[in-house]
C-alpha cells in the first residue's frame, strides 16, 4: 500500500520531468513553422469552401470521415450502454428520480425548455458561420431533454422516435458521402455550389452534414441519458 | 494588462485546486462536482485562448452532461469512498 | 495587447505547468485509487489536462480566433493578400479541431466505464478493485 504510492509518485515524477522539459522547448504563443497546414486550411477555406469557422471546415470537410467515425463511436457507447445496463423492460415511473420537482422547477424547465432547443437549433444550423456546430448543438438539445426529465417524474422519451431521428440522421451523412463519389470523385466530396462568404446558404455540404450530426448526436444523447436515468437497483 | 494576467492565474490556480480537491475528497458527490468546476474554468480559458468552439463543447459536455452522469452512477452504488473498504454480506447470486 | 517579454514568460510556463500537473493528479487519481468511481474520476481530470496542453500548443500571442466573421472582412475584397494578411494572425486550428473530437470521444468513454462500474457494483457489492478478484462474472 505504502509502497505502491511511493513507486507510483516517483514514476509521475519522472514523466512529468521529461514531460516538463520536452514542452519548454516549444516557445508558447509562436508559430512552430514557416509553411505548416494551418496556412493551407486558413487560406482554403474563405477562399475556396466560403466558411466562415475554420474548424467546421476541417471537421466537416476536410476530416468528414474521422466525423463520420467520430458519430460512430457515440453511437456505438449508447448501444453498449444499453446493453450493458439492460435489466428487462421498464414500467412507467420506475425510474431512479422517483418524484417530481417543486412548482417552481416544473414550471421553471416547462417555461425554459422551448428556448434551450431553440438555442440547440441555432447553434447547429450557424455552424459554419459562428463558433459552435452539430456537436455542440447535439448536446444543448440532450441537456434539455434531461432538464425534463429530472423536473417531471413521469416525463418519458419514445425510444422508436428516437431511433428514426438517428437512423435517417445517419443515413443523410452516408448518403451525402455516396453522392460525392457518384458525382466523380471520392467519398465526401463537396458537389453542391458554394454561395459567398457569410452566407447562411453557403459552403456546399457543410451545413446540411451539421444538422443531420446535431439531430443525430441529440438523439443519441437523449437516449444515453434516458437509459441511464431509468436504471433502477 | 494587469488585471488580465491575474484572471489567468486565478483561473489556473482554481483548475489545480479542484483537480487536487476531486481526487482528495472521500465524499464522491463532492468529487463530481469538483471536476464539474474544473471543466467549467477550462471552458473560460479555451474561451481566453481564443478557442469558443472548444469552449462550448467543453461547457455542454464536461459541465452538464458528465456530471449526472456520474451522479446517476453514485446514486446506483455508493457515496463515500470510504464504504468500498467495509465488505457487505456479499449477495452472490445475480438477481 | 502588447505583451512584454516577462509577462510572456510568465503565462507561458503557467500554461504549461498548469496541464502537467493536471496530468499527473489525474494519473495519480487512476493508479492509486482503490475505489473504481475514483478510478473513472481520475481519467477524467486526465482527459482535461490534455486537452489544456493542445489547446495551448496551439495558441499565438494576440491572435484571434480563426472565424472569418463579417466585421473582419467588411470592408476588403476577398483577395489572396488580403487573406493571408487576416489569417497570419490566427491561431492554430488544427488543434483546435482534434480538442473537439477528443471531449466528445471522452464522454462516450466515461459513460461506458461508469456503465460497467454498475454492472460490477451490481455482482460483487463493492466497488473496491481489492476485492473484486474473479474475472468472470
Amino acid at each position: 500500500m505504502k509502497m505502491k504510492k511511493i513507486l507510483v509518485i516517483s514514476l509521475l515524477a519522472v514523466f512529468g520531468v521529461y514531460l516538463t522539459e520536452a514542452l519548454f522547448k516549444l516557445d508558447f504563443g509562436r508559430q512552430f513553422f514557416q509553411q505548416g497546414v494551418k496556412d493551407f486550411y486558413l487560406v482554403t477555406t474563405p477562399m475556396k469552401l466560403q466558411v466562415a469557422n475554420v474548424v467546421t471546415a476541417i471537421v466537416v470537410n476536410f476530416r468528414g470521415f474521422d466525423t463520420l467515425g467520430e458519430v460512430t463511436v457515440l453511437f456505438l457507447a449508447t448501444t453498449a450502454m444499453g446493453s450493458i445496463l439492460y435489466k428487462g423492460r421498464h414500467q412507467l415511473g420506475e425510474r431512479a428520480v422517483l418524484f417530481s420537482g417543486s412548482r417552481i422547477v416544473t414550471t421553471g424547465s416547462r417555461l425554459l425548455f422551448p428556448a434551450i432547443i431553440l438555442l440547440g437549433a441555432y447553434v447547429f444550423i450557424h455552424g459554419h458561420l459562428t463558433p459552435g456546430g452539430g456537436f455542440q448543438g447535439g448536446v444543448i438539445i440532450a441537456t434539455g431533454f434531461l432538464l425534463m426529465l429530472m423536473a417531471y417524474a413521469d416525463y418519458s422519451v419514445s425510444h422508436i422516435v428516437l431511433s428514426v431521428v438517428e437512423s435517417l440522421a445517419g443515413i443523410t451523412f452516408a448518403t451525402i458521402g455516396l453522392l460525392g463519389m457518384l458525382h466523380g470523385g471520392s467519398f465526401l466530396q463537396d458537389f453542391l455550389p458554394n454561395g459567398s462568404l457569410n452566407d447562411l446558404l453557403s459552403g456546399g455540404i457543410i451545413p446540411i452534414i451539421y444538422i443531420a450530426v446535431g439531430f443525430k448526436v441529440g438523439a443519441e444523447l437523449t437516449g444515453l441519458i434516458y437509459t441511464a436515468l431509468n436504471e433502477k437497483d | 494588462m494587469i488585471y488580465y494576467l491575474i484572471l489567468i492565474f486565478f483561473l489556473l490556480l482554481l483548475m489545480i485546486g479542484a483537480a487536487i480537491y476531486s481526487i482528495v475528497q472521500k465524499d464522491l458527490l463532492y468529487a463530481v462536482i469538483g471536476t464539474g468546476l474544473i471543466s467549467l474554468v477550462l471552458s473560460v480559458l479555451f474561451l481566453l485562448l481564443q478557442a469558443p468552439d472548444v469552449a462550448l463543447t467543453e461547457a455542454a459536455i464536461g459541465v452538464a452532461l458528465t456530471t449526472i452522469i456520474f451522479i446517476i452512477t453514485i446514486r446506483n452504488t455508493v457515496r463515500f469512498e470510504d464504504e468500498v473498504y467495509q465488505k457487505k454480506p456479499s449477495k452472490t447470486e445475480a438477481k | 495587447m502588447n505583451f512584454t517579454l516577462f509577462d510572456l514568460k510568465i503565462i507561458e510556463y503557467s500554461f504549461f505547468i498548469t496541464a502537467i500537473l493536471v496530468i499527473m493528479i489525474g494519473l495519480y487519481g487512476a493508479l492509486v485509487k482503490k475505489s473504481l468511481i475514483k478510478v473513472v474520476i481520475g481519467l477524467s481530470v486526465f482527459d482535461s489536462g490534455i486537452n489544456l496542453l493542445l489547446i495551448s500548443v496551439g495558441y499565438i500571442t494576440s491572435g484571434t480566433a480563426p472565424i472569418f466573421s463579417p466585421a473582419l472582412v467588411k470592408d476588403m475584397p476577398l483577395t489572396l493578400e488580403n487573406i493571408k494578411k487576416l489569417s497570419a494572425g490566427m491561431v492554430d486550428p488544427v488543434p483546435q479541431a482534434l480538442v473537439l473530437t477528443a471531449i466528445v470521444i471522452g464522454f462516450g468513454v466515461t459513460a461506458v466505464a461508469l456503465s460497467l462500474v454498475i454492472r460490477l457494483y451490481r455482482h460483487h457489492q463493492t466497488l473496491n478493485i481489492d476485492e473484486i478478484k474473479n474475472l468472470k462474472w
